[in-house]
């Protein structure tokens, strides 16, 4: 025990350091350029059902790349980055809608008393860690033919006929509200508990209307929430495969699905990967962008660090 | 014998700026010392480079004849109290208190018997088995004290120990901490912002002001006898007045100012020499009427604060020259001085202090 | 000020959380619903509930899930609390720029990229070390514990930069070292935070479908995974039962901490405010 206690004194750091990023380089950096490489070879019997990108064979060194799966994601257009554009449309709404929703909210809950925040933070937070697919799983018994909400209308005799609510884009934003909500409420929710409400009142003292206190003081100030939440809800939704699985038809194809359809219904793993290339691409911006947004935020606080 | 502790010459930079600037102090076995100074100065860098918290860039320190250098805070024969007391919230007030015992490797029965002794020390019978969050204020202050004081260090470092206690705690636990500083014989270095805690505990004062000790006595010597317009103005209330020496007599100075001063002669001071003067604001007496002693001038009242057992005013003399004078609250019938009310300031010229500037 | 929330404010709020709330309740009273079906109301019943305490399937899947999240929350804290300490504490060591990239894209991360590339990864290292021989329990954990450090890291991190190193030096002070000073002192004071990076790494790998389904292997089956292959084919009042009895659970689960964390607070402000 002694020779382990010294060890980890002297090399404590660095251990502490190289496990993670060991683990991290292995099961997170690798695969990412394992799917690269697939995306450049050729689907075929066997398994794994893809022709290795290289290798040493009878004659030496041989290569399979190729574009094909890319020229085959160009041909069939329609197909490919039809739902590659879907996928960024209904990401864009679903975060504006999460926004619209989260923000007044999070406001409710930052400015309620101790007690009551407590509560209303538990109720934001109980469907967060029940199972995202069992809640989208809710509203599939909600809104089909013969679901909740159409049986009801059809028993008060509000409509006739059974509203087509499943399948639809309006199906998908709800199932998106549904899983993300809590994601846009927590930073949203952290930046506006941080606020001075003597800010407010020295607003409303200087003679500014409850809207105007709105547009200058308290969006300006949660901006970096905003920001953060927004993030935190558009990219993996651009991803999202279960909730246009189970709630979207055609018409929501997203990219997300795409890569699975490809993968599990077609068996073609390249042309998989390809696809999820594409999809990082596609991220590639946002999410740059958020880790610049978040490599600011912990710059800032290394120098407070260094400095105390 | 060789001072307890030596400091030679230290130095800590952090980035452009200087710390501690070359300093060199040496401290005695048995004795309280103040560290005080101005937030800022240093004083606490320099704690914490002799408890091994912070490195030391050029210079050593030495405790009882061994060098530091090489010694990392877990090794020293130093303790800290710290300024928040930084008790371990999740352990009771005798685990609090073993720790330090415990990594000594200390066998069951002695950590024990200490801990008791120190409980009993502190007044703190009672409480073993309480967390920090369920004392008060001043129950965890004497729980760090203890503390810090199990492992029986050489020298035990106090950062501002009785900056979070309110006003009537502090004065009961300045004398308390003197108390048990002299029952132990431990050196204590107390690091403070605070003058009337430094002039309460300490047996000897080091003024610091960036990253330098500007004067180095016992408290009363610092009071009465600042060799330096910064000392004079730091500690207590003082009036200053300039002046040139016009004749150096025996044993006494005259120094034309606003008016003619007499003052005892300190010595390094020659005719044509300006000189600043200090004079402490108990030293000057005002009277209602002329007495006829050395250095009286006609004053007028300016203003004035009641507090109780004394007063403290504020007058005008000759040429504009301001005095600030602290008096005891007459006696008997007569009437106390008022506002604009005209006066006699005097003072004796032992009490006039010449700094060298 | 007059009222702190606009009235408008107010009903998007509550629009807001009855979205939230709508759907399971409804679900979970067609659990009791005696007919398969949303559109009669069969009478109260709870042999749907019984069903499912018979499904083998259901219940093997459950096991399966309960051990992969078990362990892969506990890799995940593991890890996550290394990767919070080396971000808090050692300032501007040499890979922290990658080790940072690193360990937040995971996050953001779409999870088919994240599923389809760990399956590629475990192919070709089998087909190079022999192991992982096939898909399973332990590929499932492993993909989990790699985006559950990152998050457990995340909550630790939050309180690790709180933590006052004021408690670190006084034990240094009293003659301990590390990493003894790490395990007294510091892990219990930021037990919490641990706690909650443990619970988020469970909850996330329970619930996790897509990456389960690419690299998990025949007889794997997670609980999600049997969950999606039955409600593909439309509601399954089997499956309204087992999501009641999981939301009953986590929901009293959920509210026995928020009075836990609630009393702890108020009872540590309210002796500090007993100063003498």
């Amino acid at each position: 025990m002694q020779g382990l206690a010294s060890i980890i004194q002297t090399h404590g750091r660095r251990i502490v350091i190289a496990l993670p990023l060991a683990w991290l380089i292995v099961f997170f950096m690798l695969p990412l350029i394992e799917v690269f490489e697939v995306s450049f070879t050729t689907a075929r019997r066997g398994i794994p059902p893809f022709a290795p990108l290289w290798g040493f064979g009878e004659d030496g060194f041989f290569t399979n790349f190729n574009l094909e799966n890319y020229k085959l994601l160009f041909a069939y257009w329609e197909d490919y980055f039809w739902p590659a554009g879907n996928s960024l449309r209904l990401a864009f709404f679903s975060t504006l809608i999460c926004l619209v929703f989260a923000y007044p909210m999070a406001w409710w809950i930052a400015r309620s008393n101790p007690l009551h925040r407590i509560i209303l933070l538990v109720l934001v937070m109980l469907p967060f860690w029940t199972s995202s697919l069992l809640r989208i799983y809710a509203l599939i018994g909600l809104l089909n033919p013969n679901g909740f909400i159409n049986t009801m209308l059809l028993h008060l005799g509000v409509i006739d006929a059974p509203l087509q609510m499943m399948q639809t884009d309006f199906s998908i934003y709800m199932g998106m509200v549904l899983t993300y909500l809590p994601l846009m409420i927590l930073p949203l929710y952290a930046v506006m508990v941080r606020l001075d409400g003597d800010l407010i009142e020295a607003a409303v003292d200087l003679g500014a209307s409850r809207f105007a206190v709105l547009r200058t003081i308290i969006l300006p100030l949660t901006m970096p929430g905003i920001i953060a939440g927004c993030l935190l809800v558009f990219i993996p939704a651009v991803g999202e495969f279960v909730i246009p699985a189970l709630l979207g038809g055609p018409g929501q194809a997203m990219i997300g699905k795409t890569v699975w359809l490809e993968f599990f219904r077609n068996r073609d793993w390249p042309v998989a990967s390809a696809v999820a290339v594409v999809l990082l691409a596609l991220l590639a911006v946002p999410i740059i962008y958020a880790r610049y947004q978040d490599g600011r935020r912990s710059q800032f606080e290394i120098d407070q660090e260094d400095a105390a | 014998m060789a001072p307890f502790i030596r400091i030679k010459n230290v130095v800590r930079r952090f980035g452009d700026v200087v710390a501690v600037d070359n300093l060199s102090l040496d401290i005695n076995k048995g004795e309280l010392f103040c560290l005080l100074g101005a937030s800022g100065c240093g004083k606490t860098t320099l704690l914490r480079m002799l408890a091994g918290c912070e490195s030391v860039d050029s210079g050593s320190i030495e405790i009882d004849g061994s060098d530091m250098a090489h010694v990392s805070a877990a090794d020293r024969p130093v303790n800290i109290m710290f300024q928040n007391y930084a008790l371990f919230p999740h352990m009771t007030v005798a685990n609090n208190i073993a720790y330090g015992l415990r990594r000594a490797g200390l066998p069951k029965s002695e950590i024990a018997e200490r801990v008791y002794e120190l409980l009993r020390l502190l007044r703190l019978g009672g409480m073993e088995s309480r967390k920090p969050h369920q004392l008060s204020g001043g129950q965890r202050q004497r729980v760090a004290l203890a503390r810090s004081l199990a492992r029986r260090p050489k020298l035990l470092l106090l950062d501002e120990p009785l900056a979070a206690l309110d006003k009537k705690l502090r004065e009961d636990t300045q004398f308390e901490l003197v108390d048990i500083q002299e029952r132990l014989e431990t050196t204590f270095i107390v690091v403070t912002h605070d003058q009337e805690e430094a002039m309460t505990l300490a047996s000897r004062i080091g003024v610091m002001d960036a990253g330098k000790l500007v004067q180095v006595d016992a408290p009363r010597i610092l009071y009465e006898r600042p060799q330096n317009q910064f000392i004079a103005d730091f500690l207590g209330s003082v009036t200053f007045i300039d002046g040139m020496v016009s004749k150096v007599g025996k044993g006494i100075l005259s120094i034309a100012a606003a008016v003619p001063i007499t003052a005892a002669d300190t010595g390094g001071f020659a005719a044509g020499d300006t000189v600043r003067m200090a004079i402490r604001p108990e030293k000057i007496l005002l009277t209602r009427a002329a007495t006829g002693a050395l250095n009286e001038m006609p004053v007028t009242i300016e203003d004035l604060a009641f507090t109780g057992v004394a007063s403290n005013y504020r007058v005008i003399g000759p040429d504009g020259l301001r005095l600030k004078i602290h008096q005891p609250n007459q006696r008997g019938a007569e009437t106390a001085l008022e506002w604009e009310e005209a006066a006699f300031a005097s003072f004796d010229p032992a009490d006039v202090v010449l700094l060298q500037d | 000020m007059k009222s702190a929330v606009a009235w408008p404010a107010l009903i998007l709020g509550c629009l807001g959380f009855g979205l939230l709330y709508i759907p399971i309740t409804v679900m979970v009273i067609y659990s009791f619903n005696a007919s398969r079906l949303v559109s009669v109301w069969g009478g109260f019943s709870t042999h749907w509930y019984s069903a499912l305490l018979g499904n083998e399937q259901v219940l093997d899947a459950l096991g399966k899930s309960i051990w992969i999240a078990v362990n892969a929350a506990t890799y995940s804290t593991v890890f996550g609390v290394l990767i919070a300490l080396a971000f808090v504490r050692f300032g501007n060591f040499r890979f922290r720029l990658l080790l940072s990239a690193l360990a937040s894209t995971p996050l953001v991360m779409p999870e088919v990229v994240t599923g389809l590339s760990l399956l590629l990864l475990f192919i070709a290292m089998e087909g190079v070390f022999g192991w992982p021989a096939g898909r399973g329990l332990d590929t499932i954990i492993i993909a989990h514990s790699t985006f559950g450090m990152c998050f457990a890291a995340v909550v630790v991190q939050s309180r690790l930069r709180e933590f006052d190193m004021a408690l670190e030096e006084a034990a240094a002070d009293l003659g301990a070292r590390q990493p003894f000073i790490f395990f007294s002192i510091t892990l219990p004071v930021i037990a919490p935070a641990v706690i909650a990076a443990w619970l988020l790494a469970f909850t996330l790998s329970f619930d996790d479908l897509v990456i389960a389904s690419f690299v998990s292997g025949p007889g794997s089956s997670t609980l999600p995974i049997v969950i999606f292959s039955k409600v593909r084919l439309g509601v399954t009042p089997e499956i309204n039962a087992l999501a009641t009895i999981m939301i009953a659970l986590i929901a009293s689960c959920v509210v026995v901490a928020g009075l836990l964390f609630y009393s702890r607070s108020a009872r540590t402000t309210s002796s500090s405010n007993r100063e003498r």
